[in-house]
């Protein structure tokens, strides 16, 4: 930087300090709850240094009752949950995408651009503004209540359908002609060349499904009603509403830690595929 | 090792035509060079006898078979591309190997090809490394040595060279003609760059506007260039071009200069003649006055115009030689070194 | 759009889109195309029979102050939201661009926001704000500040504004960081040498720069703030109190799911989707001069 003065650098770095703590202070008040007692939790002012009932509240939340007073599946069942969905989510959007971008991209078939205009549409229909009828359709196919029903309706995603069609062609022809010499036939083309030639940008898409999964609230709200279906997301509605009559913040905000650790993690520890990932695919 | 046909081979993208009528015929063992400038269809031509472009009409034959509807894999050749299209994921070895793979070689003779095609090019020392480990000139061995491997009947060249620095290209070109004497494979190379194309071809086809203008020896090209376009775009520098009529048994240029040819035609005529066959000579007839000179070293080039017109000439001087810009120097032209075109149809006359 | 060379036809092509397309069509086309059908029926009050009745349906909402209001309270919403998270973003993305060496830690420090999920948010910062136990309101009552979101919508309205703000900080940073990181460095010491301070850079040069991804983060925060806060809005206040923060999304859901009223419901899907279908073509519009830049 050019001017590297005293005080621009200390007005810098105070800055950003400040907006550090202002964006972390929400989850460190989030962990300081889930490390005090249901009493603690109970008397204003709430703590703001951290207590000693992290492993308790932590055994009690994923194996014990839970929250007393309501009818909520187990923790590990409801983080077993989102895992499936995030999952299932993340690497089906990224299978019938690649496949789809693939047959786009590289053949010419009739209807092509029919196809392509009919995935493009996806990216205009959110489920929020499709919400009932998506719903009776998942009802219909007998699909509430199910890691399909969860999944399946999500998994159809232009954008990623956009990236892999951007990726691919960028590869150059010459790889494909050059595999033809070779004698590899499409298939083998696709898996040899093509996913190996791909692989950053999946693990970067990868890491972006999987947060989208994850965090997805509506959709479980509506097509699950089986307790042991809940995902750990929608778990922490319910909780609050509980709260209303015991407030037991500790358990809750445990509960809501549980439930930020996968995705933060993910995104922490893959931060620069994440990065990379974002800023391409939306661009 | 096979003979190359090419009968009547067209090319048409809808309705327009960009190869017309292409004829050939490629003897076992040859090297071939496909010259012109770029968009003459010389890549294309390539890649029709590689099986990357259909064929719109007429016939490619590599030795007995017809191969209009064989798939590249089906053709039996090898293609080397000018960006070498190593895949970047795999090692060289595996590189190299992909293709035997895809026909089942069994491990042990992929192993016994991958090496001695290896030890041919000396890469063996890089054969576990990854193509962005190495440099330009090793990349070009490997897509070479993938392309060896194969043990094909035809080597098809694309431009192969283009992507080196001058004095590796210099050397790249001397080591693809000794590779290609020694295995003795049929060969088709594409290139824009005249010297590498009389330095590498048995035969260079000249390609223009989808046009064969020439198919002969690189001597048969430089000494009687079939058309004003192949006299150009052969020889360096490039051939001078003045309007001119022959009567009476010799040629007058514009400015009334008259150079004795055996010739019992009259018609208006391009001459043709090299900036290296135009002679110094005190007494010569063609004078050209000087406007820029060029020390080369080993010899002079002198750029101006002819005595009396706005026609632009060039004669190239052996040695060292000072002149003045504004000065006039006689030149002497060997009625043997002369070529004459129609300037209609901008082919040979002969005399 | 298109490469030069392509497999030889076969059916493979049509096996290879057939996963895609079938659930674009089952549950994107199909669904969509019955939101439109529906959007034109009126049920009747037992659910029996529907009637078919053109716009009656639109021209409902057209005249329904409530409907009118949520449409307003949505665009000062999206507004408020786009304009804190940005303008947050922007600054720290300012700041982070200059600490060279901590730039790398900074985003570390400032991305999580994104991972979580927008219910949560809602979940921290309704504890944050709980009126009995809540840390902000006990600070607040030192400036004379009654704070009950319960009961106060203009309340409620700032919390859920700030809870869906936080969330999308780290985005906004991230898209403003990368952004600045690609100007030119030689840009910025021309202007340097020209006698512009940091601050006059940044408004005069780097702001102008990156005005490209200020509009495209604009319109994303918008869709962000339109479609993806429900989750905060039904955590935090469930559109209360009385009808402070119902936005159009969370009207949708309400009517139709709690409310019933499919046809209602449905034309308030298909206002919507003229909504998204409008900023994805403004996106899009962008992202084509964008090449051209």
């Amino acid at each position: 930087m050019i001017e590297n003065r005293p005080f621009t650098r200390f007005l810098t770095h105070f800055v950003l300090i400040c907006g550090v703590i202002a964006v972390a202070l929400p989850i460190w008040i989030t962990f300081v709850a889930a490390t005090h007692d249901e009493l603690r939790m109970n008397q204003a002012p709430l703590p703001l240094l951290p207590g000693s009932y992290l492993w308790q509240n932590l055994k009690q939340t994923l194996f014990g009752e839970g929250l007393s007073g309501t009818e909520q599946a187990p923790v590990w069942l409801m983080l077993l949950n989102s895992l499936a969905m995030a999952m299932l989510i993340s690497t089906g959007k990224i299978a019938i995408s690649l496949l789809s971008a693939f047959a786009i991209v590289y053949f010419k078939f009739p209807f092509r651009m029919t196809c392509f205009w009919m995935i493009f549409i996806t990216l205009m229909l959110p489920v929020e503004v499709r919400i009932l009828p998506t719903f009776e359709v998942v009802a219909n196919l007998g699909m509430l209540n199910s890691y399909w029903g969860l999944s399946i309706p999500l998994i159809a995603s232009a954008t990623a359908t956009f990236m892999f069609r951007q990726v691919f062609l960028t590869v150059p022809d010459e790889m494909l002609e050059s595999a033809r010499i070779d004698g590899a036939g499409p298939m083998r083309f696709f898996f040899d060349i093509l996913l190996p030639l791909s692989r950053t940008n999946i693990a970067a898409l990868f890491v972006i499904l999987f947060i989208f999964g994850w965090n997805q609230y509506l959709w479980p709200l509506l097509i699950t009603t089986d307790t042991s279906m809940t995902t750990i997301v929608m778990s922490i509605k319910q909780m609050l509403e509980a709260a209303e009559q015991s407030p037991q913040w500790n358990i809750i905000m445990t509960t809501a830690l549980l439930a930020m650790i996968p995705p933060v993690f993910v995104v922490i520890s893959m931060q620069k595929l994440f990065v990379q990932g974002l800023t391409e695919t939306d661009k | 090792m096979a003979e190359i046909h090419l009968t009547d081979l067209t090319k048409s993208y809808g309705p327009t035509e960009v190869l017309h009528h292409i004829e050939g015929h490629i003897q076992d063992g040859e090297f071939i060079v496909i010259v012109g400038p770029s968009g003459c269809g010389k890549s294309t031509l390539l890649r029709m006898v590689a099986g990357l472009e259909t064929v719109s009409s007429g016939e490619i034959r590599i030795g007995e078979r017809r191969v209009n509807e064989l798939e590249p894999s089906e053709r039996d050749i090898a293609m080397v591309f000018q960006n070498y299209a190593l895949y970047p994921h795999m090692s060289v070895r595996a590189n190299m190997a992909y293709g035997l793979k895809i026909r089942k070689l069994s491990q042990a003779e992929i192993n016994r090809r991958v090496e001695e095609a290896a030890d041919i090019l000396e890469i063996r020392q890089y054969l576990d490394r990854k193509p962005r480990q190495l440099s330009g000139g090793q990349r070009q061995r490997v897509a070479m040595g993938r392309a060896i491997v194969r043990d094909p009947q035809v080597f098809l060249f694309d431009e192969p060279l283009s992507n080196l620095d001058a004095k590796l290209r210099v050397q790249m070109r001397l080591e693809i003609r000794k590779l290609q004497q020694r295995l003795g494979v049929t060969s088709i190379y594409v290139t824009h760059d005249q010297v590498e194309a009389m330095t590498l071809g048995d035969r260079l086809m000249v390609l223009n506007g989808g046009y064969v203008e020439q198919f002969g020896t690189p001597i048969e090209l430089y000494d009687r260039p079939a058309s004003i376009f192949v006299a150009g775009f052969i020889g360096s520098p490039a051939m001078n071009f003045l309007p001119a009529e022959v009567k009476d048994g010799s040629v007058v240029l514009s400015n009334g200069v008259i150079i004795p040819v055996e010739s019992p035609k009259e018609a208006n005529v391009t001459l043709g003649i090299r900036p290296e066959h135009l002679q110094p000579e005190p007494e010569g007839a063609i004078a050209l006055q000087v406007e820029m000179v060029e020390q080369l070293g080993a010899n002079t080039l002198l750029h101006g115009t002819l005595q009396g017109t706005d026609k632009a000439l060039t004669a190239s001087v052996a040695g060292h030689a000072t002149y003045e810009n504004g000065e006039f120097v006689n030149f002497s032209a060997p009625a043997s070194m002369l070529h004459l075109f129609d300037p209609e149809t901008e082919s040979r006359l002969e005399l | 759009m298109l490469k030069r060379v392509h497999f030889p036809s076969s059916p493979l092509p049509y096996l290879l889109v057939a996963p895609q397309l079938a659930i674009t069509l089952i549950f994107f086309i199909w669904p969509a195309s019955q939101a439109f059908y529906q959007s034109f029926l009126i049920e009747d009050a037992f659910g029996l029979g529907s009637e078919f009745v053109w716009f009656e349906n639109f021209e409902v909402l057209w005249s329904d102050s409530h409907y009118l209001a949520a449409f307003w309270r949505t665009a000062v919403f999206s507004l408020l939201v786009a304009g804190l998270s940005m303008g947050f973003a922007l600054v720290l993305a300012g700041f982070a661009q200059r600490a060279v060496r901590g730039a790398l830690t900074y985003r570390t420090l400032l991305i999580w926001p994104y991972a979580v999920a927008p219910v949560l948010a809602g979940a921290l910062w309704v504890f944050m704000f709980n009126p009995t136990l809540g840390i902000f309101p006990y600070f607040l009552e030192f400036f004379g500040i009654d704070w009950n979101h319960y009961l106060n919508g203009g309340q409620a309205m700032a919390l859920v504004v700030m809870a869906a703000a936080w969330k999308q900080v780290a985005y906004n940073f991230l898209f403003y960081l990368a952004a600045m990181q690609s100007i030119p460095p030689s840009v910025i010491e021309a202007a340097a040498i020209d006698g512009a301070g940091p601050g006059r850079r940044f408004w005069t040069i780097i702001f102008p720069l990156i005005s490209p991804t200020t509009f495209f983060l604009l319109v994303i925060n918008m869709v962000y703030a339109f479609f993806e806060t429900f989750g905060i809005i039904h955590a935090v206040t469930q559109g209360g109190p009385g009808t402070s923060t119902t936005i159009l999304v969370y009207k949708v859901f309400n009517d139709g799911f709690v409310g019933l009223d499919l046809g209602g419901s449905a034309a308030q899907s298909v206002i919507l989707m003229v909504l998204v279908v409008t900023m994805t073509v403004i996106q899009f519009r962008y992202v084509e001069r964008k090449v051209e830049y």
